[in-house]
């Protein structure tokens, strides 16, 4: 699924990350909980988050995360764009709430990884 | 390939949350442009994360000593907080004194020590309650083309 993809289907709005509109993603990590994204991320190309600063942004990165969704209106400022841009992230809004948000995204195709061990 | 030995500081604030965490994003970027392993750049990337946002939330700060050469990346993150009075409990899973402005940035869920474990090849930590606290995280350097079985 293209990151553009991801937008349409949750009829999100991109703040910055215009040119990683037709990177392919497969998988997504919903998360408020930046440590618990940090012990069981493994490839996941995705965040889903309602937590807004700049940490979801820095998690993200840590994690080599292309796009970072905030959930429920949630609307970063300029520094937390600022902070995805210098990592090359692209970020959106959508309106929806955390479990439709990713109960979207996985009905459209996006996995979620693997079973915690 | 060749590093030699690289050594990098890195003072770390405790006053503002909302930079915890850049000294290892700009580490993450150095250890990357050596051309080392992604595997081994992901896990030393993580641990000194986890390690920094801790330093600043408990420690009120402190500094990053990174020492590169061609087998391992030695990170020592030292600060002079209040220390750990009971490292065996803080290294439980899910235990945490972590304050509500911790659990505001998206930690304090008990996962911070045993993170760093999870991702360092060794993991040490020295800690005097009222002297301070420091974690000294090892991470070996794969090198690219060998594989693990």
């Amino acid at each position: 699924m293209l990151i553009r993809d991801i937008m349409n289907v949750l009829d999100a709005e991109l703040l910055t990350g215009e040119e990683l509109l037709d990177v392919d993603v497969h998988t997504a990590c919903g998360s408020d909980m930046m440590s618990d994204v940090l012990a069981y991320v493994k490839d996941q190309a995705v965040l889903v988050t309602g937590l807004l600063n700049q940490q979801a942004i820095r998690t993200a990165a840590m994690m080599d995360m292309v796009c970072v969704i905030f959930v429920r209106g949630k609307r970063p400022d300029q520094k937390i764009i600022e902070c995805a841009k210098e990592n090359g992230i692209a970020v959106m809004t959508t309106t929806h709430r955390m479990f439709t948000a990713c109960g979207l995204l996985y009905k459209a195709g996006l996995n979620g990884g693997m079973k915690v061990k | 390939m060749t590093v030699n030995s690289l050594h990098y500081h890195y003072d770390v604030p405790g006053d503002d949350f909302t930079r915890a965490g850049v000294a290892s994003g700009a580490v993450k970027q150095i250890l990357k442009q050596l051309g080392l392993n992604p595997e081994t750049v992901r896990k030393m990337s993580i641990a000194l994360y986890e390690a920094e946002i801790n330093m600043v939330i408990h420690g009120g700060g402190g500094v990053i000593d990174i020492d590169i050469d061609d087998d391992k990346i030695v990170a020592l993150v030292s600060d002079q907080g209040p220390g750990i009075e009971d490292l065996d409990l803080a290294m439980q899973e899910g235990w945490s004194t972590a304050s509500e402005q911790e659990r505001n940035l998206g930690f304090g869920a008990g996962m911070g020590l045993p993170n760093m474990k999870k991702y360092s090849d060794e993991l040490e930590i020295n800690s005097e309650v009222g002297v301070g606290t420091s974690v000294k995280i090892t991470v070996n350097i794969e090198k690219s083309g060998e594989q693990r079985d």
